[in-house]
C-alpha cells in the first residue's frame, strides 16, 4: 500500500494582540481545518499564541539562494535609504 | 445517606471519570497514527488528568474534613478497583483510532453539558473546577466531533472502522444518564444535575454529529432494548479496569511513596 502523506502547512502564530503573525514551523494535516487545530496542539500549548494563520506550504513561494548576491548584497553601501539624515526635534519620542 | 458521604462519592466518580480516560488517552503517547495527532490526544489525555487533581484535591479535604487521612495520589494509586466510581465508558480499550475517537466524542458530550450545569451548582467548588474545565472540554468535543465526521464521511474502511467502533462502545453510553443512589440526593439539593436531563442535549449532539458522517442513529441508548450496562458508578466494572489499575498503580504499590 503506497503511504499517502497529508499535505504540508506552515504555519504563523501571533503571540499577543498588536503584533505580527510570526512563522512558527510547519506540520501535516489533512485540510486547513484540522490544520489550524494541530497548530493549537503543536504550537500553542504553551500560552504562545492568541491568534493561528495557516497557509499550504505549496503556495509559498520563496527567493532562489543562487541570487543572494544580486538580490541583497546591493543594497550594502546604500546607507542614503536609511532615515538617520534628519535632524529630529526633541519632542519626538520611539523614532 | 449522609449528605457529605454523597457529595465525596460524586466528586470521586468526577475525578475518576477524568483519571481513567486520561489515563487511556496516555497509552497513545508515542504511538498515535501521526505525530500531530500523538500531540493532540496527548494534550487531552493533560487535560483530562489536570481536571482529575483538581476534583481528587476537593475529595481529599471533605475525607479528612471527616476524619481520614488521603491526599490526592492515595485516592488515585491506593483505591481498589470496587472503589473507583467511573462509567464502565472510560476504562474501555483503546481499540484503533475510530474507537477511542468515538469513546472521546460520547464522553466529551456527555462532559460537556454535565460541565455546563455544575456552573450553577450550589457547592461553590464543584461549580469553580467545572467553569475552569469547560474550557477545555469545549475543545475536545470539537476536536472529536470533527473527527468522527472524517472518519464516518471519509473511506470505506476508515466508515467500517467507525462502525465497528460504535457496535463496541453504543451499549455503554446510557450508563452516564443513569443517577447513582449517591446523586440522587444531590440532585435535590441543587449540588448537581440531574444526569437524565443531559440524555435528550446529548442525543440531539451525537444525532447531529452523526448525520455529517454518515453514521446510522442506533436508538436511544436505554432500557433493555439497547443493551444497556451500568455499575460504574456504583463500583461494579467490567475486566478493563483491572488492567488499567495494575498498570497505574504498580509503582506507587510496589514502592510506595516513592517520587521521581
Amino acid at each position: 500500500m503506497p503511504e499517502q502523506q497529508w499535505p504540508l502547512w506552515e504555519i504563523f502564530i501571533r503571540s499577543k494582540q498588536g503584533l505580527d503573525h510570526k512563522h512558527a514551523g510547519s506540520l501535516h494535516a489533512a485540510d486547513a481545518q484540522m490544520a489550524i487545530e494541530n497548530a493549537r496542539d503543536v504550537y500553542t500549548r504553551r500560552m504562545e499564541g492568541v491568534s493561528i494563520w495557516v497557509v499550504e506550504s505549496k503556495y509559498v513561494h520563496a527567493s532562489n539562494p543562487d541570487d543572494a548576491g544580486s538580490f541583497f548584497d546591493p543594497a550594502n553601501d546604500k546607507v542614503y535609504r536609511h532615515p538617520t539624515f534628519y535632524d529630529l526635534p526633541d519632542e519626538l519620542k520611539h523614532m | 445517606m449522609p449528605q457529605q458521604q454523597a457529595l465525596i462519592d460524586l466528586t470521586l466518580q468526577l475525578a475518576d471519570n477524568a483519571l481513567i480516560l486520561g489515563h487511556r488517552n496516555s497509552e497513545w503517547t508515542g504511538h498515535g497514527p501521526i505525530l500531530e495527532q500523538d500531540i493532540a490526544i496527548s494534550n487531552i489525555a493533560l487535560d483530562l488528568v489536570g481536571q482529575a487533581r483538581y476534583f481528587y484535591q476537593y475529595a481529599a479535604r471533605l475525607l479528612n474534613e471527616s476524619g481520614e487521612s488521603v491526599t490526592e495520589d492515595t485516592l488515585a494509586y491506593l483505591r481498589d478497583g470496587w472503589d473507583f466510581k467511573n462509567c464502565l465508558l472510560v476504562e474501555q480499550t483503546n481499540g484503533d483510532w475510530a474507537k477511542t475517537i468515538l469513546r472521546q466524542f460520547f464522553f466529551s458530550a456527555a462532559q460537556y453539558y454535565l460541565y455546563e450545569g455544575l456552573q450553577n451548582s450550589k457547592d461553590a467548588e464543584l461549580a469553580a473546577i467545572s467553569e475552569k474545565a469547560l474550557k477545555e472540554v469545549i475543545y475536545h468535543l470539537r476536536w472529536s466531533s470533527e473527527w468522527v465526521i472524517r472518519l464516518g464521511d471519509g473511506t470505506a474502511e476508515s466508515h467500517s472502522r467507525m462502525e465497528t467502533a460504535l457496535e463496541d462502545l453504543w451499549k455503554f453510553t446510557g450508563e452516564m444518564f443513569i443517577p447513582a443512589a449517591y446523586e440522587d440526593s444531590l440532585v435535590q439539593e441543587g449540588i448537581t444535575v440531574e444526569p437524565s436531563s443531559l440524555q435528550f442535549k446529548w442525543e440531539e449532539k451525537v444525532k447531529e454529529i452523526f448525520s455529517e458522517a454518515g453514521l446510522l442513529w442506533p436508538g436511544t441508548p436505554s432500557g433493555k432494548k439497547g443493551g444497556l450496562l451500568a455499575g460504574g458508578k456504583e463500583g461494579r466494572h467490567t475486566e478493563q479496569l483491572g488492567y488499567i489499575l495494575a498498570e497505574m498503580q504498580f509503582l506507587q504499590r510496589a514502592y510506595p511513596g516513592c517520587e521521581w
